[in-house]
Parts: structure tokens; C-alpha cells; sequence
């Protein structure tokens, strides 16, 4: 065990995941699993059947009050105006110049009272930055981080699994509902970060380990970190730190169709009128290697960059995100990717590079 | 291959990897260490048949899902062959890492370096100090 193995935290499902054999490591300072039984096994599980991610890391921030909703709508991206009742909504959190802090679910769980989830290694940041916006709101920051574990169940048979132990009906896709599961009150909300159907149940930690054995008993795979990352990226769905960062504007990296400038929120203004250079694209390889983050590309409009890349266990290539020059970003745009000195070949892709099989009738994804 | 192995009959390089001597040649390998610390194999990048490769310098690359992994070489020499099945099948270096998930064939160029190799004793106490 490394040295700073003791100054890692710890989800109130570490020793269940030390019982189901996972390999345990520090991820944005927590020790966390990042497999189990082997990436591909879970990633598949989670596109055939069902599995379960702890991302009890990830972080919360309840804001309360009458001008909760406005406070909000200040600092997110989205319109957080319509957000239902017992609704969700994703959204980025921006500086004042358009650089992305942070990218965020919220969830409206009552009149004044939200719920926004954050990324472990930002959580922080984001806290301190809603503090010092609030200022003249009449609205309560709280941080929430301490009050919920957080386990994701994604799959096409998550939702049969799921029905089984809930002492309710299960919230559709984009909506929230206060149930117990297995016995424990859950908030369940119906999101999820791997394309697949399911739920991301928000239970208070001690409650935490009864859910996960139920969920286990009804044949529920644990999944870990690894597997979430090549899930999301075969989605396409972005990850901060690789595909959004404070030196990328939320138009850049695709996200626009969350960005509802006119509502004021801060960063609006500098995102007004902004033509990128350069557009986060999905890639896929047209031989063999697997794309790496930081690897360099080269198309015939310039360079550009992998921000994140990984083999993709469901098409069996190389898949990727990338910023590369807006006038080489149209699927089907040839490009090279210089993998530790190896030049590959690529090619722009539509999103998703992977669409889940879903259900018949079953409604759309994000 | 479930459970930790290391033949008596190979040599074995810090970096873990291994060397099968057969007089003049040898064949090169990852240990069941390796193989289990980088997980499932999904991608082996093998040197041009001809390529010289130096004691202690990486010579190929193996991927999983999610890390690259630079393989050393334990003696040096010129490559003579390559494990072509690993293309189609690089998970056989997980399943049987001393046998069909060999990675490459080498004419040594200094069969005394052998000498310096560790003895599979050497090199299980090695993981245990390191563990």
C-alpha cells in the first residue's frame, strides 16, 4: 500500500469493496475502486445486464431558500428555471471569461431546495465558488458532501433489478423520487453517466452497505471507475479534467445546447458570438492502437489534441475525444493521431461512437 | 492463469520480464506479475522482425483497457520472431504468460549477460521485498 494511502478517504462501501475483490486507487483523493473482476467484464455487464458504480466521491451542494432558483440561474449554465419538480439538469458552472470550473447534475427536490452534484476533485472549488456568489441572495449554500453515498445502477436490466427491492415506483429518466430501497430511504433519481438506462440511488451512508449486498443478492455486477470511463467516453459524455477544463469554453467542447445565454448566468456574456477555433470531437481508429489523453493530431487544418482515449470494449477499436480544429471536426474528416510516435489512422465520428440498444419503449437518452 | 507462477526453468529481469534460453536465442516474456498488475491485455505492439534490442530497454509495448506499459528487454540482440497470434488474441498473455503468451524470439548478441538475470527464487523475493 502507498504511503498516502492513510490521508485517502474512504466511501462508506470501502470494506464491500475490499470483500468483492476490487483493486483499490487513489482517485482525486479517495481511494476508490477501479475494477473488479477486469474493465472489459464490467463494462460489458453494464451494457448487457446490470451494474453498480459507488461514486459516493462525487460531491453535493444543497442550496435552500426563496431565491435558491435564482441564485442558480446566476451560476449555471442551464436554465435551472426549467428544471420540473422533482426534476434533473445538467449544466456547466463557468468563470466570468467562459472557462468551465466545473460540470454538474442538479436536481430540484422541492420549492427552494436543490440538490447539485459536483466532481470529487472539484468539489471544493465549486463550494467556495457558490458561497461567493451569494451574496444577495436570499439562500442558503450548504455543503452535502458528508450526507449521501451515491450508488449508480446502469443497464438495460437496472431498472428490473432496481423494482424489485423499491418500496415504490421508480422515477423516469430526468425525474427524482423519494423511495426506500431495500429498506433504506433513498432519493432515487433517474440519471445515470453510461448511456445505458437506470438510476443513481443518494443514500444516507450508513445505509449505504444494506443497499449495495441487496442489489449484489439480486445479481447487480460492482463496477468501478474504470469501467464508468469507457462506458461515458463510448457516449460520448465528457469528463472534466480530460474534455472540460478552465482553459476550454463550454462551446469548444460541444455543450452549448446547455448554455442558455440569455438567462444571465456568469460567463454568458463572454460565450456571446464565440466562432471556436477549435471543437471537442469524438474519434474512432481505422487500424489498430488505442489513443491515449495528450496524444497529439494532425489533420490538414492543424493540430489538434486527445483529451481522452481508450480502447472501446463494445467496438473493439481505438476511440477517442478531441479538440482539433473547427474546420476538421465534420464526421467522416480523416485525421492522424501520433501515439508515442506512431502515426495512426482516424476519422471524425458522429455522437455517439456506441448507441446502447435500448428497450423498445423505452424514452431517449440526455 | 488465476494463481501467481514462476517456472524455475526461466530467468527473470527486474522489470518483469522473462527470458527462456535455448543456447544462442531466447524467448522474451512478461511475468504473472506483470500480466496481473496491468490487467487484461487488449493490445500488443511487437517490434519489426530484425529490430536490435538493448539489456534493460523497452523494446515493445502492451496495453490494457486503461494503461500502456513498456516491456524491457532482458538480455540483448536481434529480434528473429514475434508472437503473430498475439494480434488477434493478446489476452493469451494473461491466461498463460510462460507459454503461448510469449512476446518475441532473440538471437543474443552477449549470452554472459544471462549471468546477471535473477533465478526464480531471486526474483520472487524481489516481489515480496517490493510488495
Amino acid at each position: 500500500m502507498s504511503p498516502a494511502a492513510d490521508t485517502l478517504r474512504r466511501t462508506p462501501l470501502f470494506e464491500r469493496h475490499e470483500r468483492a475483490g476490487a483493486r483499490l486507487v487513489p482517485f482525486a483523493g479517495w481511494e476508490m475502486p477501479v475494477q473488479y473482476e477486469g474493465i472489459r467484464q464490467e463494462h460489458v455487464a453494464v451494457r448487457t445486464g446490470a451494474g453498480m458504480f459507488d461514486v459516493s466521491h462525487m460531491g453535493e451542494i444543497e442550496t435552500t431558500g426563496p431565491e435558491a432558483e435564482q441564485l442558480l440561474q446566476r451560476l449555471l449554465s442551464n436554465d435551472v428555471t426549467r428544471i420540473a419538480e422533482s426534476g434533473a439538469q445538467y449544466s456547466v458552472l463557468c468563470r466570468p471569461d467562459g472557462g468551465v470550473l466545473d460540470d454538474l447534475f442538479s436536481y430540484r427536490l422541492g420549492d427552494g431546495r436543490f440538490l447539485t452534484v459536483t466532481n470529487a476533485a472539484n468539489h471544493e472549488k465549486d463550494l467556495a465558488w457558490f458561497r461567493d456568489h451569494a451574496d444577495g441572495f436570499d439562500a442558503r449554500v450548504k455543503d452535502a458532501h458528508e450526507d449521501w453515498a451515491m450508488l449508480a445502477v446502469q443497464g438495460p436490466d437496472a431498472r428490473a433489478r432496481l423494482e424489485r427491492l423499491a418500496g415504490g415506483e421508480l422515477p423516469k429518466r430526468m425525474r427524482t423520487a423519494d423511495i426506500p430501497v431495500a429498506g433504506v430511504p433513498c432519493l432515487v433519481c433517474g440519471t445515470g453517466y453510461t448511456g445505458e438506462d437506470g438510476c443513481e440511488l443518494m443514500i444516507r451512508p450508513d445505509g449505504a452497505p444494506a443497499v449495495w449486498d441487496a442489489l449484489l443478492e439480486e445479481g447487480v455486477r460492482p463496477a468501478g471507475l474504470g469501467a464508468r470511463d469507457t462506458l461515458r467516453l463510448e457516449v460520448c459524455f465528457h469528463l472534466y479534467g480530460n474534455d472540460l477544463s478552465e482553459d476550454r469554453n463550454p462551446i469548444e467542447a460541444g455543450l452549448d445546447w446547455c448554455c442558455k445565454l440569455d438567462t444571465g448566468f456568469i460567463g454568458a456574456d463572454a460565450l456571446r458570438d464565440v466562432e471556436p477555433e477549435q471543437t471537442l470531437v469524438p474519434f474512432a481508429f481505422t487500424e489498430q492502437g488505442i489513443p491515449r489523453q495528450g496524444n497529439e493530431i494532425r489533420t490538414e487544418a492543424g493540430a489538434g489534441v486527445v483529451t481522452s482515449g481508450s480502447l472501446s470494449p463494445c467496438l473493439e477499436t481505438g476511440i477517442g475525444l478531441a479538440y482539433v480544429p473547427s474546420a476538421a471536426s465534420a464526421p467522416g474528416t480523416e485525421i492522424e493521431v501520433d501515439v508515442r510516435g506512431k502515426a495512426r489512422a482516424a476519422e471524425v465520428r458522429e455522437k455517439p461512437l456506441y448507441a446502447p440498444q435500448r428497450k423498445p419503449g423505452l424514452r431517449g437518452g440526455v | 492463469m488465476a494463481e501467481a507462477s514462476y517456472p524455475e526453468d526461466l530467468k527473470y529481469h527486474e522489470e518483469h520480464d522473462w527470458a527462456r534460453i535455448d543456447g544462442e536465442e531466447a524467448t522474451f516474456g512478461i511475468t504473472w506479475y506483470a500480466q496481473d498488475a496491468l490487467g487484461e491485455v487488449v493490445f500488443f505492439d511487437p517490434p519489426e522482425i530484425g529490430a536490435q534490442v538493448t539489456k534493460d530497454q523497452s523494446y515493445a509495448e502492451v496495453e490494457s483497457v486503461k494503461a500502456v506499459s513498456d516491456v524491457f528487454a532482458p538480455l540483448s540482440g536481434e529480434i528473429t520472431a514475434v508472437n503473430g497470434d498475439l494480434a488477434d488474441s493478446p489476452e493469451r498473455i494473461n491466461d498463460d504468460p510462460y507459454g503461448e503468451g510469449w512476446l518475441v524470439r532473440v538471437r543474443l548478441s552477449d549470452p554472459t549477460e544471462v549471468d546477471s538475470l535473477l533465478d526464480a527464487g531471486a526474483y520472487q523475493q524481489l516481489l515480496q521485498a517490493s510488495g
